[in-house]
Parts: C-alpha cells; structure tokens; sequence
C-alpha cells in the first residue's frame, strides 16, 4: 500500500528562472548604483570638494559638463560622490523603520486579545499621518542634520510597517496549520519564529525593497527643505535645493541631482517589481495556448434526431509553466430533450472544463476544439459570432457550484435575474419583471417582489442557488448545464434542488447535463450517466445499472469507494491506489490502466474505444469487468 | 455591573438598527481622539526641542534680556500645565501664537495660507480619482488572464516608473521644462489659473500611478470572481458586464486605497509648493522649519494633521454610505 | 481512562448583528476508545464545538472533562497539558500544513513538542508516524505543495498522533477530499482506532461517511444536540424528526431512486 502512494516527484521549481527583460534592467540598474556608491567617492571624491574661486556659479561647460557651484566645486562630482551618503542615509532608514516595525506589528500577532486591540488603535492613529510629516515632526525635534533625518524617517516608516506584519501576521494566524500548532502547546516565540516570520518574509522583503525607493526621495525631501544633510555634507537633496535656487538662470544643477534621485527611485521600484513578479510566479499564473484553433470542421453529417445537445470529440488543450496539458482528451455526447444526463468524475477528470467548453467559457489560457458541435440543431462553427453568443445566452443556462460566489453581490436580484431576457429577447423592464416573478414562483421561491428588490447577502444558500436557476429558466433555455450545483449545499437542500431540476424536467422538457463527483447522487437523479477519468469518458450507462452493473474497473472501484448507508462496517472500503494520470503527459493506453486491478498487456500500449455492450451501455476497456451475479444485485437492492 | 451590560446590549441593539449612524459616531470617536494625539503631539513639540527654542530662533547672540521677554511672551517661563491651559484657550479663541521671526500671529498667516493649499490639494486628489479610475480598468480589461502580455508590461513599467518620481523632484523638472525652458506656466506664485496646473500636475502624478495600479489588481480580482463568469454566460454586452457587474464591486477597495493616498498628498504639499513658492501652509512650514521659528510650525503641524485626519474621516463616511457591509463587518 | 465528556458546554462568539450562540448547551460522552460520530449541517455548530475542546474557542459555559479532569485553559501550563491529551486535524488539507516546513519538520515538532527525543531515536521515529498513516518514508522530506490532497491529509493525522494524544477530534476530514481518497483515509481511521486505542469525536456532513467510522452518532442542529444513539440504532430506528429528514434525503446508490413529486 506505502509504495503506490508516492507520486513522482511534483514539478516544482523544475522551470530554470528565466530573466526578463525588466529584471536584467533592474538587476543592471542596481549595480551602477552600487558602483557608485562604492567607488564614487574614490574616484571623483576630491574633485568634488576642489575648491575654485575664480569658477563659481558657472553653467554647464567641457571641464565642468553640469556647472559649478557657488564655491567653484565640480556639480557633476558632486552629485556622483553623493550616490554613497544618499543611499546610506536611505538604506538606513528603511531598515531601522523596518526591523522596529515588524517587531512591533509581530509582537500584536502574538499578545492576547486587549493588547492587541490597544496596539492596533496605536498604529491606526498613527498610520492617519503622512510618514513624511511625521519625520519632518520629528526631524525638528531631533534638529537638523543626517542622524536625525535618518531617525526621523525611520520613526516615521513604523507605523507603515506595523500595519503591513500586523496584516500578514494575522492572515497567518487565522491558517489551520498556526491552529493545529497552538493545540501542540508551541510557546510564542516558537510560533513566531518557526511559524509565523517565515511565512510573511517574502512581502515583508518585496515592501522593504519599495520601501528604500521612498526613503531616498523622503530624505532627499528633508535635506532639500534643510533639515537633512547639513554643509559641508551633501546629498542629492540638498544639491537639488541648491540648484533650485538658480533655476531661473541655469535649469542644469537642479535636474541633475534630481535625475539621480529618480534613477534611484526608479531602480528600487523595479527591484520591487522584479520580486513581486518572481513570487508571483511561483504561486501560479500560467501563460497561455499559443494560437490554438478549432479543427478544420470536416464535413457535418446532416442533422440527426431532435438533440439539444451533440458533441464530438471536444478536446480542451491549457498552457501551464510545464507545457501544454491535455485535461479534456477528445469526448462526445448529446442529449435529448427532456433527458438528464449525469457526468460524473473524481477533481481533475476534466468535468467542469467541459462544462465550461460546452458554453463558451473557458479560461483565456484554455482552448477548445472539437468535430461536431451542435447546441440545439444548429452546428456552432457555422453561426455569425452574434448569433452564437445569442443561441448560447438564450437556448443554454449555466448553474455553478458555488452560490455564494455566482450572484453579484452589489446588485439586486431584479436586475441580475432579467438583464439576459431584456438584452436578447428584447423584453421590457415591466415585461421582464413580470416573468421573473413567474420564474420566481416556478423554482418555489415565495413572495416575489420582496425577493427582487433584495440583494444576494440577504438569502440563503439553497434560495440563492434556486435563484441562479431561476435566472437560468429566465431565457427558457433547452439545456441547463449544472456543475456541482448542489456540492456547497446540505442533504435538505441538496434534496429540494434536485427535485427543483426534475420538475423543471418535467414541465418544459429542458434536457439537463448535470456535473457531479457525487455517484450516488447522479445515480438517483439522472437517467443516463457519463463517467470521465482522465479527460475521456470511460463508460456511459444507464443511471440504474451505476450500482451493480458497471463494467469498467473504475466506475466499479468508484462506486464501492463510496461508503453507503446499508455497506459492510467491518469490511475496509475500497480504494482506488495511486494518482489519476498527469494531463501534461498522458500515455497512449488507457488512462486508468496505471491504477487498474485488472490490467493487461494491451491496455499500456492501446486506448480502448467506447463499445457497445447493449441497451445503452457502453464502455471503454480491454477487458471490462464481468456484469454483476444476480443474486448479489438482489442482496443490494 | 448589570448596568453597564444591559447599556452594551441597548447599544448592540441600537447599532443593528442604524448602522450607517453607528458607524459614524464610532469614526467620530476615533477623529476626537486623533485630534486630542495631535493637539498634545503640537503642543509637546515646542518643549521636546533640545535646547532652547527661543535661544535658536533669535541666534546664539541674542542679548539675554530680549530672551527672556520673548520667553515670557511666549509663556515658556510657566509651569506646564499652565501653558498647555493656555495653549488651549488661545486656540479656542483662534489665537495660534505669534511668529517669533516677524512677530504677526500666526492665525492671520493661517487665514491666508491655508484656503491655497487645500485648493490644489483637492484639486490633486480630484485628477487622481478621475484619471486613475478609467485608466486601471482598462488596463485591467485589456490584461485580464494574461491577455496582451506586452500591454502589461507597458503599464507596470510606466506605472512603476510614475510611482518612483518624487513630486519636489518632478515639480523642480516641471518648472525648468515647462516654464523656464518653454515659459508656457507661470514659474512660481500663485497667480490665476494657469499657475495651478504645475503644482497640481507634480502632486497628482505619482498616486495617480499609485492608484492606478492598485485600480487594475481590484479589478483583475473581480474579473476573476464567479459573478464575473455568471455575467459573461448571459452574453451582455460590454460595457454593460464591466459598469454594471465589474465597475461597483472594486469601487469600495481601490476608494480605500485612494483615502490612504490623500495623506502622502496632503504632506507633499510642503515640498512642491517650496518648489514652486505656492503661498500655502506648505511653503511656510518649510520656510519656519529651517528659520526655527517654532510657533509657526507648532501651528502648521497642527492644521495639517487636522486636515488629514479630517479628510481621512470624510473618506472614512463616504466608504460606509457606499459599502453597507463595512459598516457591519466593524463591530 | 482518556475519555472525553462535555457537559453543557456553550459557546458564544461576536457575530455581525450581536452575539450568536454557536454551541448550546451541549452533553456528550465520548468512552475510552470509542468513536462518537457528530453529524449536523453547516452553521450547525460542529466546528466551533471542535475548537472550543481543544482550546481555540473559549467556552461560555459549562464543562470539558479529558480522562474525568476538567480541561482549564488559562495558563500556557493548562493550555499545554490540553495539548498533550487532545489533538485536531482539520478538513483542509491546503492549509493544514506549514507551507515552509517539511514534513519531517512537522512531524518532529510536533513528536518534540511535550517530550524529549534523542537525535537517534528522531529518524526512526518520523519513519514510524509515516508507516502508520501509510505513506512512504520518503515523503519526509517534501513540502506540503509537493504532496496530493489525501496526502497532506494523512501528514496531518500523523501529525496529530505523534502527540500520543488520548483523545482525537476529526473535524470533517474527508469533506474536501475525492470520493475514492475520502475511502482510504476512512479505511485509515479505521485501522488507527485498532492500533492505537484511541478515543475519537469524528464530526462530518456526510452520514455515510461517519457511520463508517463511529460507534456512536450524535446529531446536531443549531448548536443543540438533537439525538444520540448507538450508530445502528440510530440508522434504523430515528427518533428526532431532524435525524429522519436527514436520513431520508442522503442519497445512496443501493436504495432504487425516489421518483417523488413532491416539488412543484
């Protein structure tokens, strides 16, 4: 059992870090700085400080290419040989600020309730003024100069910084994980250090990086007002005010200084950027299916029987940092009228995907393709774009998984619940209205007009998902897609909708593809149902033989890993060992064959196709499992 | 005991009610405290100053008998807890002190001052909101699930760009630009409208870029939501999907974001009206800073963080009229 | 001689409209080395009854009783020796773990968080917690992210037995887990309950799923516990109404399917 549970090793990382171009320029940025701060003094240290009585004042020229000052110094000299205090200064403040406000804003994570209320208020009346006035407060206080315009930037940035642990802190400890540590007993310390600062270092970093930039233009701000770098220090701040005053006269020594502030500032605001990207990166975000399209149509069969619904071959191709993966591998299926077909499948099946290529939907990094598709009679590939968003709005709903999150929270249900019949069926406001209160009233839904004037948070889980459907209904679509519509709900409400779909059903004929990982349940409401593993559908059956009479080796092992109220409590469950197959590389044989029981040579080597077994059953596999003994079928039902 | 839960019960009561009300006496409560920190915090200045104030406002070699007057002037020569009686009855009756470098009362400098700095402060703030707005959702529009990776690219950069350009520094390269070098705004003063637009253009630049950044995340989040998707499987059109459905949900987060930023605003004043000798408050704290004309810029202190605070109350109210819920989540 | 017992024990929390009182009143008796079910919907209470036992939750009133002894979680004394007889694992497994932590760090941590282990004895010790829950040694050295679901879920129960705790509360375990690892990690509890003896509350929405595992099921309703009987009793003869709706609304794949009209 311990062997098979180990996966392969997981990509992660596995990518070599590629630099972009922003951060080769970053990176580049950063190193002049540094060059010159390390070196600018050495080199042009002692032309800086050369006095030059008889070229004082002067403008920009061949020996002095920004000007001099009133003493006759070299400007451009100057202004490299400031790089070192400048950003000293800075750096300086940003980490005084930083270290001070993160052990103020952990020790609040860490201390009971009353003191944290009073240390929050603290830093929230102090996060109320500007860092910058607070410095300048406190750099008159402290007096001028480079020591107290250091303190008193950083006494300024706490606040800042407080806020910004506090904030981290407090989403850390709110994880399950800082729970389960606290029932261990962990002291806190312990779940400061062990738990807590490694887990908000890396924003803590990325802000600190920013924080520098801000610090160098606040500093630059203070000597440029006087109460920074007093004479005969300077910095690029008091150059700057220097060069202010004779701007009228000679626009040169004001912008060079002020040049270097802002590559400065720029070189730590793209540092920042450059690290939010990176840890962006590593948490996700995927880039997208290079110019994927749907596949040349070939020609279209004439139209069969009544189907809403008929699909073939519809494969879904996503880019992910790994490569291009395959979770939808090439299914097809139609539904009549009136039928309700269940489409069940473990996370990772690619069910909701086809969900979402069905109707249109799908991520911008995911591509669909199929041979045929066909929504209500008409073949998708030949419909004007208009036409098809019309068909697809009109003759198609959609109900998903979460109703909490599928309502507009700022809107009120009227509007959410009539703006597609008053857009596509050109209804009016009070026409609209008025079939929405029937609507209403069809999906049980009591008192009508209260119900349109409210807004989601002030329903219920099942209402609101009654309400999704009711907006669905609002088009008198053909084809209700449902995925896990009932999986955020309980057993009552799970109960209520499901019957809601059936009479829905029954009334108008709606034909309903309904997505769930629960067997049991798709085994009550459906007629038929599709099972998906892999990205392909492994066997579709009647609704009322899923209990006994699968053939596949996995609908079988999935229908007995479910525990039922009538099982066996002193048999284990069945287990399905080992990991569904990776969509980024999947073999060329059957999907399941890695995990199968009842595998032979041939299933490594040669996907199975779906055969016919009888009445309605069809299953893909080499060697489908023998149907089930009659007399067991009696001792289960 | 029971006297004070049955009040907290009446209160709990009376907050479920109204809760908008509720909110606002809460905030008012905070602004009263934040008021009494900084009245305190402007008075404690003038006696935290190493040294003597006095003294270094009128030089070290000042006769000591033109001192001692000013000190007694000033009532520096009282105990403590009479001056601050004091400071705060003068301040009752709008008597801010008197500047120790020219001897005028500093109220009368306040009235003149501060009605031009909250001008291209608001006037700021106003540029901010409307142009960051528009700009973050369609940057956010066009970018949303990694679509038009080069766009991206072009609005971080430039946002990122805008966000690292001091405002002194801008207003000093604004000045030399447009107005000594091409001469198209006035260069300094405050002379009619065209002197606004430097001023309010060098302080609104960096949070607009701020802002705008922050405008494009909240939307890209909203983007995301599922709502977002229930509306995009009705095939309305888009402008209705984005003002309708997108537009109202990232409006409470990026205004928070955007009552944060008035502060900073608010503090840049003081250098870019420096640059630009903009007769506001900002100005002449610079100038009574570095003249250690403390009076002065005990009051300057003062004004501003009650501008703040008050702003920030202001924002506060409007966030609670605009997001019910906030109200709530508070208590 | 690790049993757990509540005695009325209430819970009440600051709610957005006034205080709610999630857990109301609630008696319990959890045997030494049994398994009590608790089932209930969500919002019913379950959760914060789970954490107010192992002491994230105050209690409002009443009493927790582990081995007889009332359970005080004053001092870091209290809240330690709480630890030490009772531990949690949570339903989700995404966040369950310390995402910068190996799972031999997490393992040890918490294997060394109320006694001391030799350097010697710490390898073989991890091995030994990762056997029991039937993982592969050579997990220890993963990050959670490098694991599956059903994975991190099993780090987290060995994580909650390497305490040598009396006394385990499941708080829906396998409620964000597949159906086919949902089987395994029941098949999982099954055999720690053989091995180790452990008293356990196993709490969950699904009544298939807690039956499986539970000697006894108690249901709960807001905040109130409704019915307690032994699992089978409870399964054929209900007695609360609410225990009945809920019985007759689970679906299962054995019974033919209701085609009731009741809805209009």
């Amino acid at each position: 059992m311990t062997a098979s549970l180990l996966p392969r090793a997981p990509r992660v990382g596995s990518r070599p870090a590629v630099l972009s171009p922003m951060a080769v320029l970053a990176v580049a940025m950063a190193g002049s700085l540094l060059f010159l701060a390390v070196a600018g003094p050495v080199i042009w240290g002692s032309a800086a400080e050369r006095l030059d009585l008889s070229a004082v004042l002067q403008g920009p020229s061949a020996a002095h290419p920004v000007g001099t000052d009133n003493l006759g110094r070299d400007l451009f000299a100057r202004v490299l040989t400031a790089t070192r205090l400048s950003l000293v200064l800075a750096l300086a403040a940003t980490l005084l600020g930083a270290v001070a406000g993160v052990v103020f804003g952990s020790l609040t994570a860490v201390v009971g309730g009353r003191s944290r209320r009073l240390l929050g208020s603290l830093v929230n009346l102090l996060l109320a003024f500007p860092g910058l006035l607070v410095a300048m407060f406190f750099a008159v206080l402290f007096g001028a100069g480079a020591v107290g315009a250091v303190l008193a930037l950083a006494i300024g940035s706490i606040p800042g910084f407080a806020r910004l642990t506090q904030t981290l802190a407090a989403r850390v400890a709110d994880t399950d994980f800082m729970a389960a540590a606290r029932v261990l007993g962990l002291r806190r310390h312990r779940l400061l250090w062990r738990h807590v600062l490694p887990n908000i270092a890396e924003p803590l970093l990325l802000n600190t990086t920013i924080s520098a930039g801000s610090a160098l233009v606040a500093l630059s701000g203070l000597s440029f007002l006087g109460l920074g770098v007093q004479a005969p220090g300077y910095d690029w701040g008091q150059l700057l005010s220097q060069g202010l005053d004779r701007i009228y006269a000679e626009p040169l020594p004001a912008i060079a200084p002020g040049l270097a502030i802002v590559y400065a500032a720029l070189t730590f605001q793209l540092l920042g950027e450059v690290l939010a990207q990176a840890a962006a990166r590593r948490h996700g975000g995927l880039p997208r299916v290079p110019g994927q399209t749907a596949r040349p149509a070939s020609p279209v069969p004439p139209a069969t029987d009544d189907h809403v619904l008929e699909v073939e071959d519809l494969t879904v191709a996503i880019a992910t940092p790994d490569g291009v993966s395959h979770p939808v591998r090439g299914i097809s299926l139609a539904l009549r009228p009136g039928e309700i077909v269940g489409l069940v499948g473990e996370s990772g099946s690619g069910k909701s995907l086809t969900a979402l290529a069905l109707a249109d939907l799908l991520p911008e990094q995911a591509r669909a393709a199929w041979r045929t598709n066909r929504l209500l009679g008409t073949d998708v590939d030949t419909m004007t774009p208009g036409a098809r968003d019309r068909q697809l709005a009109t003759g198609l709903a959609m109900v998903f998984q979460n109703p909490a999150s599928a309502l507009n929270p700022s809107l009120r249900i009227g509007t959410q619940l009539t703006e597609a019949a008053r857009t596509h069926l050109g209804l009016s406001r009070s026409d609209a209205l008025a079939q929405a209160r029937l609507t209403l009233t069809r999906v049980a839904l009591p008192s009508p007009d209260r119900l349109l004037r409210s807004r989601p948070h002030q329903l219920s889980g099942g209402q609101r998902q009654r309400v999704m459907i009711a907006t669905g209904l609002m088009t008198r679509p053909r084809l209700i897609i449902a995925d896990e519509p009932t999986t955020a709900l309980d057993v009552r409400v799970q109960r209520q909708i499901v019957e809601l779909l059936r009479g829905i059903r029954r009334e108008a004929a709606t034909a309903v593809l309904f997505i769930s990982h629960d067997v049991a349940l798709v085994a009550d409401l459906c007629d038929r149902v599709l099972v998906m593993y892999g990205g392909l559908i492994v066997e579709c059956l009647p609704a009322a033989h899923l209990a006994t009479d699968a053939r596949h080796p996995y609908t079988r092992a999935l229908v007995e890993s479910a525990p039922d109220l009538s099982a066996d409590r002193d048999r284990p469950l069945r287990t399905i060992d080992g990991l569904p197959p990776d969509p980024l590389s999947p073999g060329p044989g059957c999907p399941f064959q890695p995990r199968c029981t009842n595998r032979q040579a041939r299933c490594a080597e040669e996907h199975p196709p779906l055969s016919d077994l009888g009445v309605g059953h069809r299953v893909a596999c080499w060697h489908p499992m023998p149907p089930a003994a009659p007399h067991i079928k009696a001792a289960l039902t | 005991m029971t006297g004070m839960s049955d009040m907290t019960a009446r209160l709990a009561v009376l907050a479920r009610r109204h809760p908008w009300s509720t909110f606002c006496c809460r905030r008012a409560v905070r602004l009263t405290v934040s008021l009494c920190a900084v009245l305190t915090g402007s008075f404690a200045m003038i006696h935290l100053i190493p040294g003597d104030p006095v003294r270094a406002a009128l030089g070290i070699d000042a006769a000591p008998g033109l001192v001692a007057a000013r000190r007694h002037q000033l009532g520096l020569d009282q105990p403590l807890v009479a001056q601050f009686r004091h400071y705060l009855s003068g301040l009752a009756h709008g008597d801010l002190g008197v500047s120790l470098v020219t001897g005028l009362p500093v109220a009368e400098l306040l009235r003149t001052r501060l009605p031009a700095t909250l001008e291209i402060a608001a006037l700021a703030f106003l540029c901010t909101v409307l142009v960051a707005f528009p700009a973050g959702l369609l940057a956010a529009i066009r970018t949303r699930d990694g679509r038009h990776p080069r766009s991206e690219l072009v609005f971080t950069a430039a946002t990122a760009a805008l966000t690292g350009l001091p405002d002194f520094v801008l207003a000093a390269g604004l000045t030399a630009g447009l107005a000594v070098g091409l001469e198209l705004f006035p260069i300094a003063g405050g002379t009619g409208a065209r002197s606004l637009v430097l001023p309010v253009l060098a302080l609104a630049l960096a949070p607009t870029a701020v802002l705008a950044r922050i405008v494009r995340v909240e939307a890209l989040k909203v983007l995301a939501e599922d709502y977002v998707r229930t509306a995009r499987a009705k095939r309305l059109p888009a402008v209705v999907l984005y003002l309708r459905h997108v537009a109202p949900n990232m409006l409470v987060g990026s205004l928070t974001i955007a009552g944060n930023l008035l502060p900073a605003l608010i503090a840049g004043t003081v250098l870019v009206e420096k640059v630009f000798a903009w007769p506001g408050v900002g100005s002449a704290l610079a100038q009574s800073v570095v003249a250690h004309d403390y009076p002065v810029v005990q009051a300057m202190a003062l004004v501003l963080g009650t501008v703040v605070l008050v702003a920030n109350f202001l924002v506060d109210l409007l966030l609670g009229l605009l997001d019910p819920r906030s109200t709530i989540r508070e208590m | 001689m690790t049993g757990l017992t509540l005695r009325d024990v209430t819970v009440r929390y600051h709610g957005p409209t006034g205080m709610v009182t999630a857990v109301d009143r609630v008696r319990l008796e959890v045997p030494e080395g049994r398994t009590v079910g608790l089932v209930g919907e969500s919002g019913s209470g379950k959760s914060s009854l789970a954490r107010a036992i192992v002491g994230l939750a105050p209690t409002s009133g009443g009493e927790i009783l582990i081995g007889g002894r009332p359970a005080h979680t004053r001092t870091v004394r209290d809240r330690r020796r709480l630890g030490r007889q009772v531990q949690i694992v949570f339903q989700d497994p995404d966040t369950a773990l310390d995402p910068r932590m190996t799972v031999r760090q997490t393992l040890l941590e918490a294997a060394t968080a109320f006694r001391r282990l030799d350097r010697g004895a710490r390898e073989p010790h991890v091995t030994e917690l990762l056997d029991l829950v039937g993982l592969d040694p050579r997990v220890a050295d993963r990050l959670p992210r490098q694991l599956s679901g059903g994975q991190r879920q099993r780090v987290a129960i060995a994580r909650a037995v390497a305490v040598d705790p009396g006394v385990l509360i499941a708080d829906e375990i396998t409620s964000a887990l597949d159906v086919s690892v949902q089987a395994s990690v029941l098949n999982l509890i099954r055999e720690l309950q053989r091995r180790l003896g452990l008293s356990m509350l196993f709490i969950g929405h699904n009544l298939a799923a807690v039956r499986y595992v539970s000697d006894v099921i108690a249901v709960m309703y807001l905040g109130r516990i409704v019915e307690t009987a032994p699992t089978e009793e409870l399964l054929s003869d209900p007695q609360h109404p609410y225990t009945r709706s809920l019985l007759a609304d689970a679906p299962s794949l054995h019974t033919p399917p209701r085609r009731t009209d009741t809805s209009r």
